[in-house]
């Protein structure tokens, strides 16, 4: 009787219930699209935590660059003197690797005493370098100045008027204005301790082809490459590749957001960067998640004038898009599916009283042949659950599909870490001509915002729509159980 | 069965600190297998009095004894639980529940008694062809007739074999034909099932045929025909 009851009243109050249901519906969707929203932006920031800072990483240590370092990359090129006319090519090329513009050093024992601090369960350092390559040819024509003083080629500089180049020549040689073809390479690339790669840069990538670094390749000059790098510029394992001036066997391709092209050895990177004994970054994990404040300030008290970064910082210290979307998410998002969630409760509950009082008669009948309150409250409880799952089902394939919208629009975020230094390049070299392979700035990631559907979600809506059949149902059922039964006869009387 | 004596009912009136006395002081007894039939003007305490009587309200004053039982001293689940076994109720606007059928409109009184459903189905069946209308089972009260609509809710009302069957106006919506039909089982059922029938009723037609009269008047009671049995 109860079911049966309910399925018919239901369909004869078919619009009004439908008007409950989209409106429940309406709130619930948004509900979980948000949600939904909210944990792809979630999983978007780990992402770009993982990359930056590595899995399982609760703390970071860096050095602020001090000030003049890390300054503009100069280069010198040696010339001859010139003792005849005519023209002159001078094939020039340099390779240098040079600590990350933005960032200081920290020394290994450093790292040693982070180590060894109680509340630490283990401590990795790494080396962030960018290495710069120049290559190309100058050419110049010379004429007989037999007035001058003769002396030597001076150097040239990464300077586009090139006109004052040489003061002249030897013998009397004037020179014309130099033209050149300059290549200029930059790439970042990052020593890593080998012999422990559970946290840090390496612990969040994945192996594409040939194999990861290991322990034993802590003096080996060997190196992975970022897989979108490797794919730019065509690079297989196997392939040698020249940083700092040194050789490097390419061991394997690995996917990672990080911005780093190269992973290296950690020794083999002090060495190239005649940066021995030192690190830019100590990734730090505690013991537990309790301990990272305390172990922080520890660090902080250990390693004086160090920046220490715990991992709440570091998702603070996220910016770009995906902090902006996170933030409209979490204050509007939040509000909108709050407001939309109490306007359909409210209206639920409106018509439900209202559908209960047109029914007065009804229940004061079913009171009088003996029905009791709690009976009657039942089945108007009974009515309003079923047509809040009926808003939650309809709100779960309205948050299903906006979920499926987000999906595949999948808009573009991008998600910078304030606490390390972008090292911007500017374009152009000397007398033009120069293929130059710049990337965006380091640590600015692209991500792709998805909205992840997950049971918990469904879950929550499923108890939303049951609290807003409650809500409505308890509200209807109160009207229900305080009617008296002889309004079932004074009604005709 | 019934004991009424010096019965009040005063309501509050529209006006702030305005009473209505709707009964005042009615005393009367009604016998097991009584058919009495009350007439009144509108607004004289007719319905109040049934009201009470089916524990429906409860009085102002007085005492008013069903069975012996105080039914101004029951709690409300008492007085609940005594609806649902011993009083029928038939009303003059039939009061069925829209969206059921007829069988499932009979059901609904057997409901409160805890009866599994296969034996309500079987008695809402009888129950229904008793008053007629045993090929009418699955219809909704909007392919019903005024008559049938009242033979369902007199089905509903005898289906839980109550004592006593209180009828509000019962030929009140219906044609004087239809209305001499529904009177007929009425009497037929009290007859054979030797049931205590009380109506509140503004046709004389129908008073001149019930075995005894009251009539009310300023919320007093006065017996105008006693039964004369043999």
């Amino acid at each position: 009787m109860f079911f049966t009851y309910l399925g018919r009243e239901l369909r004869r109050r078919a619009r009004q219930a439908l008007v409950i249901a989209l409106g429940l519906a309406l709130g619930i969707g948004l509900a979980i699209t948000v949600s939904s929203a909210s944990d792809g932006v979630k999983a978007a920031q780990t992402d770009v935590l993982k990359s930056l800072y590595g899995v399982g990483t609760d703390i970071t240590v860096t050095q602020p660059a001090t000030r003049g370092s890390g300054g503009a990359q100069s280069f010198g090129f040696s010339g001859q003197a010139q003792t005849t006319t005519g023209t002159k090519t001078t094939t020039a090329s340099q390779d240098t690797a040079r600590v990350a513009m933005g960032s200081g050093t920290l020394a290994t024992t450093t790292l040693t005493k982070v180590k060894a601090l109680s509340g630490v369960s283990d401590a990795v350092g790494s080396l962030s370098l960018t290495d710069f390559n120049v290559s190309g040819k100058l050419t110049q024509s010379f004429t007989q100045a037999p007035s001058t003083t003769g002396s030597t080629g001076s150097t040239g500089r990464s300077d586009r008027s090139g006109s004052g180049y040489g003061g002249g020549s030897g013998g009397g040689f004037r020179a014309g204005g130099p033209s050149g073809n300059f290549s200029f390479n930059q790439t970042t690339m990052q020593g890593v301790d080998v012999s422990d790669m559970t946290i840090g840069p390496m612990s969040s990538v994945t192996l594409a082809s040939g194999r990861e670094l290991s322990a034993a390749d802590s003096s080996a000059a060997v190196a992975v490459v970022n897989s979108s790098y490797a794919t730019q510029q065509n690079i297989k394992v196997g392939a040698t590749e020249t940083l700092g001036g040194t050789k490097f066997t390419v061991v394997g391709i690995v996917t990672t957001s990080s911005d780093e092209d190269y992973f290296l050895p950690l020794a083999e990177a002090q060495k190239i960067s005649s940066e021995t004994g030192k690190v830019t970054t100590v990734y730090v994990k505690a013991a537990s998640s309790t301990q990272i404040s305390a172990v922080a300030s520890e660090i902080g008290k250990t390693a004086s004038g160090a920046t220490v970064s715990t991992s709440a910082q570091l998702a603070d210290s996220v910016s770009g898009s995906l902090s902006s979307t996170a933030s409209l998410l979490t204050n509007l998002g939040r509000w909108l599916v709050i407001g939309v969630l109490a306007a359909a409760f409210l209206i639920a509950a409106l018509l439900t009283m209202s559908a209960v009082g047109r029914r007065t008669r009804e229940f004061g009948t079913l009171k009088a042949i003996g029905w009791t309150s709690r009976r009657v409250v039942r089945q108007v409880l009974g009515e309003s659950i079923v047509t809040g799952l009926i808003g939650g089902v309809l709100g779960i394939g309205l948050g299903f599909a906006g979920a499926l919208v987000i999906d595949k629009v999948a808009p573009q975020l991008t998600a910078a870490a304030s606490t390390s230094s972008a090292s911007t390049t500017t374009g152009g070299f000397g007398g033009g001509g120069g293929a130059s392979r710049f990337r965006k700035p380091a640590n600015d990631i692209t991500v792709h915002l998805t909205a992840p559907v997950h049971l918990n979600i469904l879950l929550i809506a499923v108890a939303l729509a049951v609290l807003g059949g409650l809500i409505a149902g308890a509200l209807g059922g109160w009207r229900a159980s305080s009617l008296r039964p002889a309004d079932a006869l004074s009604k005709v009387a | 069965m019934y004991e009424i004596s010096g019965l009040t009912k005063v309501y509050d009136g529209k006006r702030k600190g305005e009473k209505v006395h709707a009964l005042q002081g009615v005393d009367v007894v009604i016998p097991d297998n009584d058919m009495l039939a009350i007439q009144g003007p509108t607004g004289h305490g007719k319905s109040t009095l049934l009201q009470l009587l089916g524990g429906l309200d409860r009085p102002s004053g007085g005492s008013l004894k069903f069975d012996g039982q105080e039914l101004a001293k029951m709690g409300e689940m008492q007085l609940t639980k005594l609806r649902a076994q011993n009083f029928g109720y038939i009303f003059q606007g039939f009061n069925l529940i829209p969206t059921l059928t007829a069988q499932e409109n009979v059901e609904t009184a057997l409901v409160p008694l805890g009866i599994p459903a296969t034996e309500r189905r079987e008695r809402a069946v009888r129950a229904l062809t008793e008053v007629g209308l045993g090929e009418r089972l699955g219809h909704l009260q909007t392919e019903l007739s005024g008559g049938q609509q009242q033979r369902v809710a007199i089905a509903r009302a005898l289906v839980k074999e109550p004592k006593v069957i209180l009828a509000d106006e019962p030929t009140g919506n219906l044609d004087e034909e239809t209305r001499d039909d529904i009177f007929a089982l009425l009497e037929r059922l009290w007859a054979e099932r030797g049931l205590t029938v009380i109506m509140v009723t503004h046709d004389s037609a129908l008073s001149k045929r019930v075995p005894r009269l009251a009539q009310i008047k300023h919320g007093k009671l006065t017996i105008k025909r006693e039964r004369v049995d043999g």
